[in-house]
């Protein structure tokens, strides 16, 4: 029994959120739909560790839709890649869940939550699928999925600011606009294919170089996503989504949308369209390459002069999804797996700092950086969170942040690039900037006298703590994620999730 | 809409056919032209006319917002849970072809529960959508228009 049920284990991530959301619907009352969502984010999460498990050596996993073989059949197909991406947005799905019952308390009306629960796990679904399925259309698919709930959730912000209906449908707007090019980008090499499945997508479009048809696809493809991954002079949606959002969301979202979109990228560029493409290296050098060092210093720089802590995180990130564009547009395994790396670990770090700044808010109930001088003795352990997720922001050594930057630097030095090490460096300073700004105002700014504000409740701290513990811990023993993204960079640069794949529940018919 | 005797009379005469009309396109989707997605909103638009002509007033009452919101939430569950039987029944997730003895069957069983799933979930969000624009309460009043 419990064989055949781990053999169906690559849908399984998707269904059991995707069945949390209307059930949460129907029963129609928060704390069971808190614990059946809970229930589904922990089984996938289970789950989705066995696969990473079991492609961590390198072998692929392919998992027959409806009981038709593949190219014609939706397949979901993992290596260590997607189960990587898989693992990291299940475990911050089940740390945003005990964290957002007690965050969403001040932030959203009580006959919201409900809606607050089954929207969330629509979008877990989503992403989750985004992540695991090999069928081009049906990344399209799940992408709507996830973003409609996230327009939901991030407009759920409301109650407490207006100003996060305008943010969520900046969002919409965006964001429809990046899952149309998306869409259009499909329908291209579609045309010029005639297939969606990516691996039957990769074979037939190796011959296709010069195919004007096939280009443009790409071209739609990768502004698409660039909207959803907030690639520099794209990114205007995050920061206002970001900062308007209820707390857990806005930890959610900073730890997996923007992740899984750089995926997809990734799984597009290196896997999908050929490596080999005269086109798509231009692309990555000319167009990647130099806006992911502007992203790096130009949104540093904008996160500095920040007054709204939450936007400061913003925009941190935007700078952040800079690096990992660097690693990618090295154009090498140790420049992808830099890329990889960074994904893991800038997840746990932005997840923590925003669960820690969502627990000030909780208890001084404004994300404004001078309302929050002199916290540092008030909520110390909020403070020490915060204090930590910033060194790892920064990349001092012992955290997250030190290994992935390492890494990146190793790639760059690797192809000579000694100005791009110098630039990870220079915007590396540029963050210690506004760390030290918060650090400032929590610990050396005398604290107003007239409020008792005292710890956040520990169903704040505690995931918070986690994430902070993840991101020391994965800084001291980096072995084990290097590894698994080297893996996971050799499976996309080396095209082995086209090998052929072991096949997990039945074998489709042809 | 009280004095206008000919829209109400015509509306009691076309919810039935729309309704009617729905469930056609619902249940011979497999065959022929349509589908759950058609059907539902055919469905709901026998409703909205009827809330149009008679009072949202009387619509809600007769399908109250939480019912609505539930059927939303059903069809999802509906289409996912053919899947989860289809794979309880040993196959992978919705091969319908282990619903019956022959798989062409299956198929046919599958398909019909799934578009099932579909019509009352685009069912349950026109109705939603029409009550959250119908429902809001005007700007104006209407003597001052």
């Amino acid at each position: 029994m419990m064989s055949s049920v781990l053999s169906h284990s690559p849908i399984l991530v998707v269904l059991l959120p995707l069945l949390a959301g209307p059930l949460c619907m129907l029963f129609g009352n928060r704390t069971i739909a808190y614990f059946v969502s809970i229930l589904a984010s922990l089984c996938s999460f289970l789950l989705s560790v066995y696969l990473l498990s079991l492609v961590s050596d390198g072998t692929v996993l392919s998992y027959h839709l409806g009981g038709w073989a593949p190219p014609l059949g939706i397949e979901y197909r993992v290596d260590a890649a997607n189960a990587l991406v898989l693992v990291i947005v299940s475990v911050i799905s089940i740390l945003t869940l005990p964290y957002a019952r007690k965050s969403i308390e001040g932030e959203i009306a009580e006959k919201h939550h409900t809606l607050f629960y089954a929207c969330f796990m629509m979008c877990f679904t989503g992403l989750m699928g985004v992540t695991i399925t090999g069928d081009a259309f049906n990344v399209f698919v799940f992408l709507e999925v996830s973003s409609l709930s996230t327009y939901v959730l991030v407009a759920l912000g409301a109650e407490k600011d207006r100003r996060a209906l305008s943010a969520a449908y900046d969002y919409l707007i965006l964001g429809t606009i990046g899952a149309t090019f998306f869409v259009i980008g499909l329908g291209l090499i579609y045309m010029a294919t005639g297939t969606l499945n990516m691996v039957d997508l990769a074979e037939r479009i190796t011959s296709l170089e010069n195919n004007r048809t096939v280009r443009s696809g790409f071209a739609f493809i990768v502004v698409g996503m660039g909207v959803k991954v907030a690639i520099f002079p794209l990114h205007r949606w995050l920061p206002g989504a970001y900062t308007y959002a209820p707390s857990a969301i806005s930890a959610f979202l900073a730890a997996t949308a923007t992740k899984v979109a750089i995926y997809v990228v990734m799984r597009f560029i290196f896997l999908v369209f050929s490596t080999k493409f005269g086109f798509e290296k231009d692309t990555l050098t000319f167009i990647f390459f130099p806006l992911a060092i502007v992203a790096m210093f130009a949104a540093s720089f904008t996160a500095v002069y920040q007054v709204n802590l939450k936007r400061l995180l913003a925009f941190s990130s935007v700078a952040q999804i800079g690096y990992m564009l660097l690693g990618i547009s090295l154009f090498t395994v140790t420049g992808l797996s830099a890329a990889m790396v960074h994904l893991f670990n800038h997840a746990l770090t932005k997840g923590a700092l925003f669960f820690a700044i969502g627990a000030i808010i909780y208890r001084i109930g404004s994300p404004m950086l001078p309302n929050m001088a002199g916290l540092g003795r008030k909520m110390p352990w909020t403070s020490a969170a915060i204090v930590i997720g910033g060194l790892s922001l920064i990349g001092v050594p012992g955290t997250v942040g030190f290994v992935s930057k390492w890494v990146l630097l190793k790639a760059a030095l690797e192809q000579n690039y000694w100005l791009v090490s110098l630039a990870i460096v220079l915007s590396s300073l540029i963050s210690i900037v506004y760390v030290w700004k918060i650090i400032e105002q929590l610990y050396l700014q005398p604290a107003k006298s007239d409020d008792a504000i005292t710890e956040a409740p520990l169903s704040l701290l505690i995931p918070t703590w986690i994430l902070i513990l993840g991101s020391v811990w994965f800084g001291v023993n980096a072995e084990f994620t290097v590894q698994v993204s080297t893996t996971a960079a050799e499976s996309l640069f080396h095209g082995k999730f086209l090998e052929p794949a072991t096949i997990m529940g039945l074998e489709g018919r042809p | 809409m009280d004095h206008h005797l000919i829209l109400r009379v015509v509306t009691k005469l076309l919810v039935a056919p729309i309704l009617l009309y729905g469930l056609y396109v619902q249940f011979h989707g497999d065959f022929g032209p349509g589908g759950g997605f058609q059907a539902g909103v055919i469905f709901a638009v026998g409703f909205i006319l009827y809330g149009i002509v008679f009072g949202l007033r009387r619509l809600r009452k007769s399908f109250p917002d939480y019912f609505v919101h539930r059927l939303v939430a059903l069809g999802v569950l509906i289409y996912a849970g053919t899947g989860v039987v289809n794979m309880l029944l040993g196959g992978n997730f919705l091969d319908y072809n282990v619903l019956a003895e022959e798989g062409y069957k299956g198929q046919h069983w599958g398909i019909i529960a799934v578009e099932l799933g579909v019509g009352v979930t685009v069912f349950g969000v026109m109705m939603a959508i029409y009550y959250s624009f119908a429902g809001r309460p005007p700007r104006l009043d209407d003597k001052d228009w």
